[in-house]
């Protein structure tokens, strides 16, 4: 094996843009091996473990650009090298003519006088300071960036409630405001009611489902992960629903979030009594006992919160179409299961689809496991290994340490689920499909394949393998909601309408104590 | 209306980071611009500490008013040419034994090829060694005194080696009167500046000493002044950079001092010498501007608290620069960087010196490198195209204070030179001033092999970020 070190100083490139390439360079005829990454101690470690340790690397500083790459012989790496330079002059030349790039935030700043939003996707350790300096101008933030320190996320947060601004994140990775998508977001009708929302994919499946029963949106306010815990206090919910309240054109607000902190859930009802506007209340798993108290609305899933959304904002119920649950279907899949299939995997890119299906599997079973379970004793020991039901949140840390997240890269996924296929225990193998701004091109498309695999591997092994697709998406996104639903239903996946449907049917599917 | 009405009724957006973001939000028909960020000081966390901590708001406003300051005197500089003489004549302190060459201080040990070269060919030409081998004898014997000409209110180009008998242009700043100096352009491309010290090289300079030096210091005792920011700025609009492309303000100069050279009172086949010389490169001029520079960015150095760049040369071997509220001869170094561009047929990247001369110091005034957007003819010379020389000329915007009004560039609707390198920002931004310069081979003797485009190290500009810090702190 030979091995080949570019070292390009102070040349950065987004972790994004360098997944691309280095997934390219991967590709190219005769490489074993291409990493091309910054010369972060962090990255040099991971060079460390795999024997890819050389003098200029160990040189090289957090600005370098490494790329290394390995062939089986000498004239193989070096014949490869042009084709990796290829591949930075490629992306040079997709940038379009005459468009105005700046080095700093200050730059664009002196240049852009209207600008009102900056959205802030860089690595954690940089991300507060380019905030701040945001803020200090005076501009609202939407910071995709996570692992940023809680101290700097309450200091922001407070910086910008004095200033009247929104300060959405770290960790937000969805919003639509003035009717444009931001980051991960789909095109969902215009309306009239608005979302707080401090789960991501939580945020964008309620607006889809809005879309579905005939409602808009005005706007849908990011919060970020972290917001309800207990030192940030929930002030951006809660100055995100007061802005929604403030607003003439929102007629219903819906706040979506996993069950908040006990102080901030006190704080955030204080507001909903305050509001005069109806609020529904989607903590998934939290008690309707109190929401109700504080005259809110509860609703236990985010199908129901949509669906009571629609109904507050003036459509007509009986005009909406439900999406009822198919008892039938439930009971025809139920049968088409041998007495040892007995389990669910949940294979998720959105970590609050797969919070939402695991609560709706506990509601039936006791032995629910996952790598985001509440409760330590169902935590997964080994992430890698499933274990009865398992809903696996694939877009986690542990997953995406070093990889791109599995919305963007279907590769760890399709392997889990191949692994998953051939577990006789499996009843039912739970995917999601994630479409709109920032998602996959084709999402289903990518993982046909591996469906269809799957399930000859299942047949020849004598038994049915039932897999349950759910797309969240509209009819306005692009691949949309219907082809790509289509594409799936032509393989023989059964489609869930909702994440809400998709953990009723899964749970039907093997419940052979109940009906649903 | 609130920041938040203004939020809900459409978005207009910076996007610092992953560029699909941006992307998204143009297909949705709004405003967003792409910044191309990259980490401050390249990762640096001593670095970024010392950016931080000079961002405070009351360091902020005094670096501010120093900057000001010393952006106005770069400016409002009005360097003249107010004459010729020998450098033993007129320069400060030069000695008989004193050997200037371009860039930071450096020993004869470390000196790389080309410079070895100059000096013994200047150690020759004194008269100080009678050959080559005798002068590296000489040079290593602790007897010369070497220094850098910016030491000494010169200016060199490529190896800048100035003795005490070279004839040097004495520039004046009609506003702050502070003066500086630089030796004749030798023309060819086998001259001592570029390391070949063989017997050509020694007649010519001879021949500089006797007949083109004299003539040009009687000519401008008629003459008087010549303004030298005037002639630069008709120059720069017709397609100079004065850096590497001189042909323009090599005419305009020599057009000044055509009727003084005429009217001395020396034989006309000795003029006709002159102005034959003048017109066998364009590079005539090149050092002219150079001692411009110099004289305007010396009147800008020494203001406390300034993170104004005022020097940039190197000498072959390092990169050095000085910033002007580090005052006198507080160097910060790093390693000279290879030059990147075409080469004369033949030689190859190996063939290569590293980055020489002290024609930096005018890309440090806002020429050169920064000024391509006016000169679209020299992508010829150092590769690349016309949108690459425009786009040179913008970025350098990023890392600079002002616009000089008195030089503009008419492409860019006639938009001032970028003035005032700062510190904080190429740091700050990673952004490092471009400089287009010659390639020389890397061998005393050879000469000129090409040019192109190379960049400051950036540990220079880290360095001097820290010095800065400590400076404001004490």
């Amino acid at each position: 094996m030979a091995i080949k070190v570019v070292i390009k100083p102070n040349t950065y490139f987004d972790s994004v843009t360098l997944m691309s390439l280095s997934t390219k360079a991967n590709q190219i005829d005769g490489v074993d091996q291409a990493v091309i990454a910054m010369g972060t101690a962090m990255n040099k470690g991971v060079l460390r473990n795999v024997g890819l340790m050389t003098p200029e690397v160990e040189a090289a500083g957090n600005g370098d650009l490494l790329i290394v790459v390995t062939a089986a012989s000498a004239e193989r790496c070096e014949s490869a090298l042009p084709e990796i330079e290829a591949l930075f002059n490629q992306r040079n030349q997709a940038r379009s003519a005459g468009e105005t790039r700046y080095a700093t935030l200050d730059g664009a700043l002196r240049q852009s006088s209207e600008a009102n939003l900056a959205i802030i996707s860089v690595p954690g350790e940089y991300a507060a300071r380019e905030a701040r300096k945001a803020l200090e101008h005076g501009l609202h933030v939407l910071m995709f960036s996570d692992n940023v320190s809680v101290d700097d996320e309450l200091q922001l947060k407070q910086i910008a409630h004095d200033k009247g601004l929104l300060m959405m994140g770290p960790d937000c990775g969805t919003a639509i405001l003035g009717r444009v998508g931001l980051c991960f977001a789909n095109a969902v009708r215009p309306g009239n009611i608005g979302i707080v929302g401090a789960s991501g994919t939580g945020s964008q499946e309620v607006s889809v489902r809005i879309h579905d029963f005939g409602g808009g949106i005005t706007q849908l306010i990011g919060t970020g992960g972290r917001d309800m815990s207990e030192r940030v206090g929930g002030i951006m919910m809660i100055d995100g629903l007061r802005a929604l309240a403030a607003d003439p054109a929102t007629a219903v607000i819906v706040l979506v979030s996993k069950p908040p902190a006990k102080s901030v859930e006190e704080k955030v009802l204080a507001e909903i009594k305050a509001c005069a506007k109806p609020v529904v209340v989607c903590f998934l798993g939290g008690s309707e006992e109190a929401v109700t108290r504080a005259g809110g609305h509860f609703a236990r899933t985010t199908k129901e919160a949509a669906l009571r959304a629609v109904v507050l904002a003036g459509h007509d119920e009986q005009h909406i179409n439900k999406r009822a649950l198919n008892l039938p279907l439930i009971d025809e899949v139920r049968a088409k299961l041998t007495p040892q299939q007995q389990h669910i995997r949940g294979l998720l890119c959105g970590g609050t689809l797969c919070y939402e299906l695991m609560l709706l599997a506990q509601q039936r079973f006791t032995n629910v496991y996952s790598n985001i379970a509440k409760d330590p004793s169902y935590q997964l020991p080994d992430v890698n290994i499933s274990r009865e039901h398992s809903f696996i949140d694939l877009g986690d840390d542990e997953f995406t340490r070093g990889r791109p997240h599995p919305m963007i890269d279907p590769t760890l996924r399709i392997a889990r689920l191949l692994q998953e296929a051939e577990d006789p225990s499996v009843g039912v193998i739970v995917l999601d499909f994630i479409l709109g701004f920032g998602a996959h091109e084709d999402p289903v498309g990518v993982t046909l394949p591996a469906i269809r695999e799957c399930k000859q591997r299942a047949a020849s092994a004598g038994r049915h393998l039932e897999i349950l697709g759910y797309v969240l998406g509209t009819d306005a996104d692009a691949p949309s909601l219907h082809e790509q639903t289509a594409m799936l239903a032509a393989a023989g996946v059964t489609i869930a309408s909702s994440c809400t449907n998709a953990g009723l049917l899964a749970r039907g599917f093997v419940d052979r104590g109940a009906s649903a | 209306m609130s920041q938040i009405d203004r939020l809900f009724k459409g978005v207009d957006v910076v996007n610092v980071g992953i560029e699909f973001f941006k992307d998204d939000i143009v297909k949705q028909g709004a405003r967003a611009v792409q910044v191309d960020w990259r980490p401050p000081g390249g990762g640096n966390v001593e670095v970024i500490a010392a950016l931080d901590r000079l961002a405070s708001a009351s360091v902020t406003e005094r670096i501010e008013a120093a900057n000001q300051q010393a952006v106005e005197r770069i400016i409002n500089s009005r360097p003249m040419l107010v004459g010729f003489g020998r450098a033993i004549d007129v320069v400060p302190g030069m000695t008989r034994e004193t050997i200037l060459h371009a860039g930071p201080p450096i020993t004869w040990q470390r000196m790389n090829g080309a410079m070895k070269g100059a000096v013994t060919g200047a150690l020759v030409f004194e008269g100080l060694a009678t050959d080559l081998s005798e002068a590296a004898q000489l040079a290593a014997s602790g007897e010369i005194h070497f220094a850098p000409c910016h030491e000494f209110g010169c200016v060199g180009s490529m190896a800048g080696v100035t003795s005490a008998s070279m004839t040097m242009h004495v520039v004046r700043n009609k506003i702050y009167g502070n003066v500086a100096y630089t030796n004749l352009s030798e023309q060819m491309a086998k001259i001592l500046r570029m390391g070949a010290n063989d017997a050509s090289v020694i007649e010519r300079l001879n021949w500089m000493r006797d007949v083109l030096g004299p003539i040009l210091t009687a000519a401008m005792q008629t003459a008087g002044e010549i303004d030298l920011r005037l002639l630069l700025s008709q120059a720069l609009h017709m397609g100079d950079e004065c850096h590497n492309r001189n042909n323009a303000c090599t005419a305009l100069l020599i057009q000044a001092l055509t009727p003084h050279i005429l009217e001395t009172d020396f034989p006309t086949a000795q003029k006709r010498q002159v102005f034959d010389f003048v017109a066998s490169s364009d590079y005539f001029s090149g050092p002219t501007w150079m001692a411009l520079c110099k004289c305007a960015l010396d009147a800008a150095h020494g203001i406390p608290d300034s993170t104004i760049v005022t020097t940039m040369c190197r000498n072959g071997v390092e990169f050095g620069i000085r910033v002007s509220g580090l005052p006198g001869n507080t160097w910060f170094t790093g390693p000279a960087q290879p030059v990147i561009g075409p080469m004369f047929a033949g030689y190859k990247r190996e063939d290569s010196g590293l980055d020489i001369g002290d024609s930096a110091i005018t890309e440090t005034y806002g020429l050169g490198g920064f000024a391509m957007a006016a000169a679209p003819a020299i992508v010829a010379l150092v590769g690349g195209t016309i949108d690459d020389a425009i786009a040179f000329s913008v970025n350098m915007a990023e890392i600079t204070t002002a616009q000089n009004p008195n030089v503009t560039i008419p492409l860019l609707n006639f938009r001032g030179i970028a003035s005032g390198i700062d510190v904080r920002k190429v740091v700050q931004t990673g952004i490092l001033p471009v400089i287009s310069t010659a390639i020389a081979h890397k061998d005393a003797g050879i000469g000129m092999i090409g040019a192109g485009i190379t960049y400051p190290p950036a540990e220079c500009f880290d360095k001097a970020l820290l010095a800065l810090v400590a400076a404001t702190e004490a």
